[in-house]
């Protein structure tokens, strides 16, 4: 009797085992986005018995630093956001052969899917599901224009035009600068698209510099000359290292600034109603008007040990109505298909953040294909990080802008040798 | 109370006793002193050697991965890339000119900081060291920034230095021209030196104090009644009893100063440019920060820093027992 009673036991201990799973998912958030998802992971608990989900909350920096070292020694969690698909590309798990409708996927996500299918990952794989896209662009301080009597650039506006009318802005005004751009190089590649870049050579590898990234390199360093740029934000750090000027535009030190849409939901909330403000969109060059894509997405990671709950997981994920309900409270631009076409109802926004939100989500069908390639170009990493290294000192004279150039080609061909 | 804890003291002690007779008895006496230092040495290889080990391995390998098992070995290849140079003197003939630009910054860096550091805090030390009102007060304000980290005091300095910071409002206030001091090339180094020895100075200032009260006063007094001024006091008496002290406190300012990072990136991140970039920061660079990371550059790049601070700390030591010697 006790040995059955001993043996039952354990067969129910066991048969429990294999079915609570518990998935660990590592979040960042820009706003409210890992809030908004444990809150909707309450569904899919509900619809899932048995699978539970733990959000571990962590910075930004814990996604680029921790993250890839944990995977590459086999621990870490069984989902995480990321932004960076093609340094995690071969630790994200395919979930196409698990899922129930990988064509809805595929026709809801498309472009952003192929973010992830890089490397050796398979050309049709399902790895990712973007729940924040982003776009750059910019934003302008329009109390100041007003104050300044100056006309705002409308849109279709030229960076010339920006440089020109922020000049005037900041001369009347007396606010310490005119225009700043975000250190790095995707906020930088942007507008080197729109003097003409090609960033790629025919085997479609980066990074490649030609007459229209010199063009925008040369005008870029004689606005940090003139201080049409804020030479605090480039000049202001060493390296690749990330500096933004939020503070500023914030602060309203800033006539305008060129940054992304994941700053509208902070601008809202900080900036309030000390003075108005507005997203101009893509900002054009002689050769395009192109900002650049991009945006966190959630993955499945291939070292889980529950890959058929991480599948059903991202399934829900993907769902419009799940999408929606995340995107209303985090003020998000959609990845998916269906919502960009139908808008989301934002909760709780002004007509500021309305209005950037739509300039922003706008502004994304113009982004040319350059700027999607180079999003999921698998080095793209390496292309963002010496831009600013290389640049800054042609901005403070340590090399001229032909041996920064130079050395920024290099730099990236010795770093892409070095990962394959 | 006293019996009960020296009971169950010497309870414990008496526990070992037996093994350790046993494990004498096995052994012999003179080996003993190994199982006394097997702890200590199986911590130090673990925590010291064992990653001195793996970093002489990752230098000889390239590629993203960490695992040593996923990276191809290439020998010298990161050795050769980094020492290869038109012109030692000229970064710009370079193949790596970040990481020359990072070891002349250094070289500069550890000579005006080390210079200058020594410098004052001899003199503060002396200050010191004399019968002045408040000297306890001046001793605790000389050390308090050594108490801090050193990420608030980059991060005190940045407030200060930073274009709507203290300084500028002060300069404004007075009518005068405000600078931006941490975006010009040679005010950022100025900066990072001055910063580096007033977050440092405290600690040598106590090292040199101590090394001054030792010096015997009866020395002085005979020095006095045969009427010899003061500066020959310090020149004759002073600074070559110090001399063996002065060198201890070289040795780790210099040690120190190679090693310098963790103020000087929250201070200027390495810029304007590579203005600020020391080794480290270099290092970490190449190793953490950009993509994808290179570890074995990285890795020969601190070892190559590693052998120069040995030659140093060798030829330190070889001094003070020169010195030691001749008495």
């Amino acid at each position: 009797m006790r040995k059955t009673l001993a043996v039952s036991a354990l067969a129910l201990m066991a048969a429990g085992a294999t079915q609570a799973q518990e998935l660990r998912f590592m979040c960042y958030q820009d706003g409210a986005e890992c809030d908004a998802w444990a809150e909707a992971f309450q569904s899919f608990e509900a619809e899932n018995p048995g699978t539970t989900v733990v959000v571990d909350v962590v910075p930004y920096q814990a996604i680029i630093e921790s993250l890839p070292i944990q995977l590459e020694v086999g621990e870490g969690p069984d989902l995480a956001r990321i932004t960076d698909y093609g340094g995690l590309a071969r630790f994200l798990l395919d979930v196409r052969p698990m899922v129930s409708d990988p064509d809805l996927i595929e026709a809801r996500y498309g472009p952003s899917l192929a973010w992830a299918r890089v490397g050796d990952n398979a050309p049709d794989g399902i790895y990712n599901i973007v729940d924040q896209l982003t776009a750059t662009g910019g934003f302008a301080n329009a109390t100041l224009f007003e104050q300044a009597g100056v006309e705002m650039p409308g849109p279709g506006a030229s960076w010339a035009d920006w440089a020109e009318a922020s000049r005037a802005v900041r001369d009347a005004t007396g606010v310490d600068f005119a225009m700043a751009i975000d250190r790095t190089g995707h906020r930088f590649a942007a507008p080197a698209m729109s003097f003409g870049a090609a960033l790629f050579n025919d085997e479609g590898e980066a990074l490649v510099i030609d007459d229209g990234f010199r063009s925008f390199s040369e005008q870029f360093v004689a606005w940090h000359e003139d201080g049409t740029l804020a030479r605090d934000v480039w000049a202001g750090a060493g390296g690749g290292t990330y500096q933004d000027a939020a503070g500023e535009f914030i602060n309203a030190n800033l006539v305008m600034y060129y940054s992304g849409s994941w700053q509208i939901g902070r601008f809202g909330r900080d900036i309030g109603d000390a003075f108005d403000w507005v997203a101009t969109g893509a900002v054009c060059g002689p050769a395009a008007c192109t900002g650049m894509p991009g945006g966190a997405g959630i993955v499945g990671l291939n070292r889980t040990e529950h890959p058929e709950a991480v599948a059903k997981l991202m399934e829900f994920v993907a769902r419009d109505d799940i999408q929606a309900q995340v995107l209303a409270q985090t003020r998000n631009l959609p990845a998916n298909a269906e919502l960009q076409a139908n808008g989301i109802a934002y909760q709780d926004v002004t007509p500021e953040v309305a209005a950037a939100l739509t300039a922003f989500a706008a502004s994304v069908p113009d982004f040319s294909d350059t700027a999607y390639a180079l999003q999921g170009y698998q080095f793209n990493r390496a292309v963002y990080t010496n831009i600013p290294a290389r640049l800054t000192q042609a901005i403070v004279g340590e090399l001229s802008l032909d041996d920064a150039l130079a050395r920024l080609e290099q730099d990236v061909a010795d770093a892409i040798a070095e990962a394959r | 109370m006293a019996a009960i804890v020296r009971a169950l003291y010497e309870g414990a002690f008496n526990l070992f006793e037996k093994p350790m007779q046993m494990l004498q008895y096995s052994l012999g006496a003179h080996r003993m002193a190994w199982v006394f230092l097997l702890p200590n040495l199986l911590i130090f290889g673990l925590f010291t050697y064992l990653p001195i080990l793996l970093n002489v391995w990752y230098a000889g390998t390239s590629g993203d991965r960490i695992l040593l098992g996923e990276r191809d070995w290439t020998g010298a290849a990161n050795f050769a890339t980094l020492l290869d140079c038109g012109s030692y003197l000229d970064p710009n003939t370079c193949r790596r000119d970040l990481f020359w630009r990072a070891v002349h910054n250094t070289g500069w860096f550890v000579v005006l900081q080390v210079g200058f550091m020594i410098l004052l805090s001899l003199i503060a030390a002396l200050i010191l060291n004399r019968n002045i009102p408040l000297k306890g007060f001046f001793r605790a304000v000389f050390f308090y920034p050594v108490l801090l980290s050193p990420v608030v005091v980059a991060l005190i300095w940045k407030w200060i230095l930073q274009r709507n910071g203290v300084l500028n409002a002060g300069l404004d206030w007075a009518g005068m021209p405000t600078v931006n001091w941490l975006l010009d090339p040679s005010w950022a180094f100025f900066w990072i030196v001055f910063v580096s020895i007033w977050a440092n100075m405290g600690f040598y200032v106590l090292i040199l104090l101590a090394g001054l009260q030792s010096i015997p006063s009866d020395v002085y007094e005979a020095a006095e009644m045969d009427g010899t001024p003061a500066w020959r006091s310090l020149l004759r008496i002073t600074l070559p009893l110090l001399t063996p002290t002065l060198l201890v406190v070289m040795v780790l300012s210099l040690i120190r100063a190679v090693q310098a990072f963790d103020e000087i990136y929250v201070l200027t991140g390495g810029g304007p440019g590579s203005a600020t970039t020391l080794l480290i920061q270099y290092i970490y660079d190449v190793g953490f920060a950009t993509r994808p990371r290179q570890f074995g550059l990285a890795a020969a790049a601190s070892l190559l820093m590693a052998g120069v601070l040995l030659v140093l700390t060798l030829l330190q030591l070889a001094a003070t027992r020169k010195r030691a010697e001749d008495g």
